[in-house]
């Protein structure tokens, strides 16, 4: 392990990545759960839960897109073409989902449109992040600089299982987040689905941690060489832990603890796909090194990282502290 | 659909398509973000209502504008990747830090702030409230700041060497961030948006002076865009003027392309006021010019020679028909501009400003104008730079990524149809919040009275939107 800037860069990136997992998880998890809320109101509740911090939340991916572009051109010139049908309907999706927080309260002919685009943009754009995922865990073809394979090499059933299994989990990100930040009748609602949600979510994260050896052989041996193995070990009891705090928690009506546990889930995940990774950027043939930009680059990046990333926690967690509390439903934000 | 047309022009034309989409949103926010600040700042400064009113006005319609902002703005920083590979992988050392910088101070900023500006007036006082307001503003320009100095990079590149992997590497940072033509491009794009707000402004002004003459909110926005317009019109032809010499030193070609000089004048250049380039013929047919007037502009001498594109190896030559239109349009709307902002100092003068429905009527129709201008301002710049994407060192058809023409034109017809339903509605829905009353006298039956702005609920707010507007 090599400590110098494209390891920071891609530790930097990779921190991107879960910020934004951690935080639009939970705002598109709602959407998805838009069709199963009983009433106009409810939805209203679950729409202004997140619609002072959605934008910001969002950014995170943009970070994640540009920092690759900055910090790790390569890989981004050669994943966004792999990626081509995944991301553009991704970014559709989102485009749909982001304007619906407006849209909707501007008419009330057109609400259900507005509904429904909340829903599918946010269902699609979670499908599709899962999908690249999976892609990317199946490995990218390269030659010389350039993306070498066919349109559909991203479309397997193993990507589809990763597709399926982020909209499952980010349906429990947002379910957990409704009890965290809701009360009555809806909370209940959520709490009974979160069980569900939860349940789903441990399976599926169970299947994708069985078939992912089987994408490559290089992962197994990850898994089962030092340093790895100390995480394959850990793993388990960590995943346990956070089962039995999400159940319990569930069980005895905590209002963040399902949250927190959900978002543990990911977290773990998320380490144990690092893991497989490392140290490609891009399995199976880039390195994080051969994707780096040149050191001048990183440098100059890192330093607005190192002063700005750091500020922008701050104020997200003041943004955050400023509404914070259950949501009144007679408080409208538009 | 696009049958024939080749993977390279499909990509260009998506770019183009979704640029030029996205332009228009921040065009519009980073003046409106400033105008909000102004706007508050002047309320907390004099308690005079009238500002808050415009305040909570102009507030909604921001946060529609500026939502298409963002999400056409995602779509960019991933269409670099997916449609541009090779330019990105050969550029990313260099421009991908600068649109991290982008990201890192400017979009967290913004999206940081924008609940607490747009809902949390209550919830953190007055005094952080302005200070959330004026951080979006401030947001906003750098975020132009940086995608502009992205921009002038490409069209004029400095501070680099390139590496043997093909890459451009940073040499000089200064430099790269301070290209030739990015303080230029700069202060013409920010006069730009600050104009086209102005003209939105005073357009929406405009429709509620000729509907009632005596609304305080209605006249109080109207004069501040009239002065804009009288005070900042000239200051934005002078800076255009400075960034075409700029140009005209930096990347010759874009400059004899706007002024359709396909011949070089070895004694005084004339200044082409209209014609029709025959791009074939390398000639402009029907054209009406005025004698070595392009010669006293461009070098401030009547008779001083000025090469044209007989001198450009013809695969370095960008298309010329369009440089050359879009640039007429955008001078047109410029003077426009200039003439609507003298005709409103002279009504300002005799007192007749509020009192002149041909200049409200005039004002009205301009109110587009500005996106007019922008659209056609970058046009020129954008196209003028072609065949290249770094002008002179990378060429478009050399950038592309390995993408096939089916999977480019499924894309493009994919944006054209959601751009155009998605920010459609969102013009239809900004249009009608235009349409609204900008004051909240009790006239109009509003149960909530002044507090409306503390934020009203959704089911109020549909009650009273079906109450003022029935036919909906």
């Amino acid at each position: 392990m090599v400590f110098d800037l494209a390891f920071i860069w891609a530790g930097l990136i990779a921190f991107a990545i879960l910020t934004y997992v951690v935080l639009d998880g939970f705002d598109l998890g709602l959407g998805i759960l838009f069709p199963f809320a009983e009433t106009h109101k409810d939805r209203d509740v679950m729409m202004n839960s997140v619609a002072p911090v959605w934008d910001g939340n969002e950014t995170w991916l943009v970070l994640g897109g540009g920092g690759l572009f900055a910090v790790f051109p390569l890989a981004y010139a050669v994943v966004m073409p792999a990626l081509y049908m995944p991301i553009l309907i991704m970014l559709l999706a989102l485009v749909f989902r982001g304007v619906s927080f407006e849209y909707r309260w501007k008419t009330t002919r057109w609400r259900g449109v507005w509904d429904i685009a909340f829903f599918g943009g946010s269902t699609i754009a979670a499908l599709c992040q899962g999908i690249a995922l999976g892609a990317m865990v199946q490995g990218i073809e390269i030659e010389g600089r350039a993306y070498a394979g066919g349109w559909f090499d991203w479309l397997t059933p193993f990507s589809v299982l990763t597709g399926f299994a982020v909209v499952v989990g980010y349906a429990l990100l947002g379910a957990t987040w409704l009890i965290y930040k809701t009360e009555g009748p809806l909370q209940q609602r959520m709490q009974g689905y979160a069980k569900r949600l939860g349940i789903a979510t441990l399976v599926l994260i169970g299947l994708v941690s069985l078939l992912t050896p089987f994408q490559d052989s290089v992962y197994f041996d990850r898994w089962f060489a030092l340093p790895g193995a100390l995480w394959s070990v850990v793993m388990p009891a960590v995943m346990l832990a956070l089962t039995f705090l999400f159940f319990t928690g569930l069980r005895d009506h905590k209002d963040l603890q399902p949250f927190l546990s959900a978002l543990g889930f990911f977290v773990a995940g998320f380490v144990g796909i690092g893991i497989s990774f490392y140290p490609h950027m891009v399995p199976p043939d880039l390195t994080i090194w051969e994707a780096a930009a040149p050191d001048s680059s990183l440098a100059f990046a890192l330093v607005g990282a190192v002063v700005l990333i750091p500020l922008i926690l701050g104020y997200t967690a003041y943004a955050y502290w400023v509404f914070r509390g259950k949501i009144d439903p007679d408080e409208g934000y538009h | 659909m696009f049958d024939g047309a080749s993977a390279e022009l499909l990509a260009r034309f998506q770019f183009a398509f979704t640029v030029s989409f996205h332009i228009i949103f921040p065009a519009f926010s980073i003046g409106l973000a400033s105008y909000l600040a102004v706007l508050n700042g002047a309320w907390l400064w004099t308690k005079d209502r009238t500002y808050l009113n415009l305040f909570n006005y102009w507030k909604k319609i921001f946060a529609v504008a500026f939502g298409m902002g963002v999400v056409s703005g995602i779509v960019m920083s991933y269409q670099f990747g997916t449609n541009w590979s090779v330019f990105s992988d050969k550029t990313g050392p260099i421009l991908g830090p600068l649109m991290a910088y982008e990201v890192l101070s400017a979009f967290f900023l913004e999206a940081g702030f924008l609940g607490i500006m747009l809902f949390g007036r209550e919830r953190v006082g007055d005094k952080l409230h302005m200070f959330a307001t004026a951080l979006v503003a401030f947001g906003t320009l750098m975020s132009a700041t940086w995608i502009l100095s992205v921009n002038s990079w490409m069209q004029t590149p400095a501070g680099y060497s390139i590496a043997e992997n093909g890459q451009f590497v940073p040499e000089d940072w200064w430099s790269i961030v301070f290209n030739p033509s990015f303080p230029y491009r700069l202060v013409h794009m920010v006069l730009a948006a600050y104009l086209t707000t102005a003209f939105v402004v005073g357009g929406v002004a405009a429709m509620h002076l000729l509907r009632e003459r005596m609304n305080a909110e209605a006249r109080r926005m109207f004069s501040m865009a009239m002065w804009m317009a009288v005070i900042v019109t000239p200051i934005q032809i002078f800076a255009g003027d400075l960034h075409g010499l700029n140009t005209l030193e930096h990347q010759p070609q874009k400059v004899m392309a706007m002024e359709g000089h396909f011949d070089s004048h070895p004694d005084g250049a004339p200044l082409i006021l209209f014609g029709i380039p025959n791009e074939a013929e390398k000639r402009i047919d029907y054209a009406i010019e005025i004698p070595k007037l392009s010669s006293l502009i461009l070098k401030h001498d009547l008779n001083a020679p000025l090469p044209g594109l007989d001198t450009i190896p013809d695969d370095e030559e960008p298309p010329v028909a369009i440089v050359f239109f879009s640039f007429r349009v955008m001078i047109a709307v410029g003077f426009a501009m200039l003439a609507v902002g003298l005709w409103s100092a002279w009504a300002r003068f005799r007192g007749q400003l509020y009192h002149s429905p041909w200049l409200h009527r005039t004002v009205m129709i301009m109110g587009p104008s500005g996106f007019v201008a922008v659209l056609a301002g970058w046009i020129t710049t954008e196209v003028g730079r072609q065949p290249f994407t770094v002008y002179n060192l990378l060429r478009t058809s050399d950038s592309l990524a390995p993408i096939d023409a089916p999977a480019v034109a499924a894309s493009l017809i994919a944006f054209i149809v959601v751009y155009f339903f998605v920010f459609g509605a969102g013009t239809y829905y900004i249009l009608r919040m235009m349409n609204k009353r900008p004051s909240n006298d009790p006239k109009l039956g509003l149960r909530e009275g002044p507090n409306r702005a503390a934020g009203i609920t959704p089911i109020q707010q549909v009650s009273a939107g079906s109450a003022t507007s029935p036919g909906e």
